[in-house]
């Protein structure tokens, strides 16, 4: 019964036809979505820490406007996701639980600081970039709730990018000072990025099961080379450079070769030991338990409006 | 309790005035009021929307995926409730 199940399932996969919350799914299909939306949920909520850190300090109110609603952007990122993941059983309060234990992870490039406000433009063109190139297939995931979140999420990210990009450029027409810390961040923030694929393709052993399940549409790698592709073209605009010595243009493969990937950085910063990662967790915690009071001063007043309804009724 | 999600509510909206209310997500809120208010913030930070509907989670019933092809199935084989259906000339205008 159950292989038949299996086998009805695959072929509406390899039919693009969508998965619903309540058609029936491999077990771990499910846990697969769950831990890779929950991670993706916890992403957005915990991105918006870095650059909430600027906010006060923006140069204009132009830019403060703007980038109160890219972090704004990215908290309704956080929920579209997280009602997404729900509608495979699992519940707000446990997600978020896991994320503040240490369960699930979010991604690892929050975890570097915000030193100066070029990291708002370089993060905007780099981070989100990489978010972008990520999320675009992601669209046609064969989970619905997750692919109509994902259609939502890809509609507001582009302007997240532009805006970093405008950040950058102003700063490289501007004083020898701007220019030199354009790109210092730049510097800082190429390789994070480049790591926001994940593992090389050999490394990630999950890839195939996915690559087969339609949640993903491309490996690590293939994305990781499109991303620096892209960015490699872009840095002229800038002037700037991609603080890597290897990269160039590789007629035969009509791609950018470039330089190796420091994972031994990597796997020290998932596991815990990046330059941020207790203040972005302590944060969020704090966040959740200051807040508490708020929660139930909300349910215990809509519960009493509810008696006060009845009574008049 | 701090743990305890509020109730879940799915949330739909009219984008234009003429145009039906749309599914557009779910959200969490203590009460009808904030479901509102909270389906403002996250999904019409655009102009997605002039109206806005929500309904408790738990209050939507919905049909049995399973019994799908059985359930949609007496309307499989008719036809003739198309248009397309019925035999008539091409010089027969304006129908
Ligand atoms: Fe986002
Ligand atoms: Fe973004």
């Amino acid at each position: 019964m159950a292989e038949q199940q299996e086998k009805i399932f695959q072929d509406k996969v390899d039919h693009e036809i969508r998965i619903e919350p309540k058609d029936w799914m491999p077990d771990q299909y499910r846990k697969t979505l769950i831990r890779q939306m929950s991670q993706h949920a916890h992403s957005e909520i915990v991105g918006m820490l870095p650059e909430g850190n600027w906010i006060t300090r923006a140069p204009s109110l132009r830019r403060k406007a703007t980038l109160i609603a890219k972090v704004q952007d990215e908290a309704g990122h956080g929920l579209y996701l997280y009602s997404a993941a729900e509608t495979l059983g699992i519940s707000r309060a446990e997600m978020i639980d896991q994320l503040h234990s240490g369960k699930t992870k979010y991604s690892s490039i929050f975890n570097y600081p915000t030193l100066t406000w070029a990291d708002i433009g370089a993060i905007g063109w780099l981070v989100d970039g990489a978010a972008i190139m990520n999320q675009v297939p992601l669209c046609r995931a064969s989970y619905g709730p997750y692919a109509r979140a994902m259609i939502r999420i890809c509609k507001e990210e582009s302007f997240h990018q532009r805006q970093g990009f405008e950040i950058l450029l102003t700063l490289s027409k501007g004083s020898e000072e701007q220019k030199r810390m354009c790109q210092d961040a730049i510097d800082r923030w190429w390789w994070p990025a480049v790591m926001m694929f994940g593992p090389n393709d050999e490394s990630s052993p999950h890839t195939k099961q996915s690559v087969a399940w339609k949640i993903k549409r491309f490996t690590n790698d293939e994305l990781r080379q499109k991303f620096i592709d892209v960015c490699a073209e872009q840095v002229h605009i800038l002037g700037m450079k991609i603080p890597d010595p290897d990269l160039k243009w590789n007629e035969q493969t009509k791609h950018y070769d470039f330089g190796a990937i420091n994972w031994d950085e990597f796997w020290n910063v998932v596991n815990g030991n990046g330059p941020c990662n207790k203040e972005r967790l302590a944060a969020r915690i704090k966040a959740h338990e200051e807040g508490a009071w708020v929660r139930e001063a909300a349910i215990a007043y809509a519960e009493k409006k509810k008696r006060k309804e009845k009574v008049i009724a | 309790m701090s743990n305890k999600d509020w109730p879940l509510w799915e949330v739909f909206i009219r984008s234009k005035q003429g145009l039906d209310h749309k599914h557009a997500g779910s959200l969490h809120a203590a009460d009808a009021q904030m479901a509102i208010e909270n389906a403002r913030d996250v999904y019409t930070r655009r102009m997605e929307g002039i109206s806005i509907w929500v309904v408790e989670s738990k209050y939507i019933h919905a049909s049995n995926p399973a019994e799908g092809s059985s359930f949609y199935d007496p309307a499989n084989d008719k036809a003739y409730r198309h248009p397309t259906f019925y035999d008539l000339p091409d010089e027969l205008r304006n129908m």
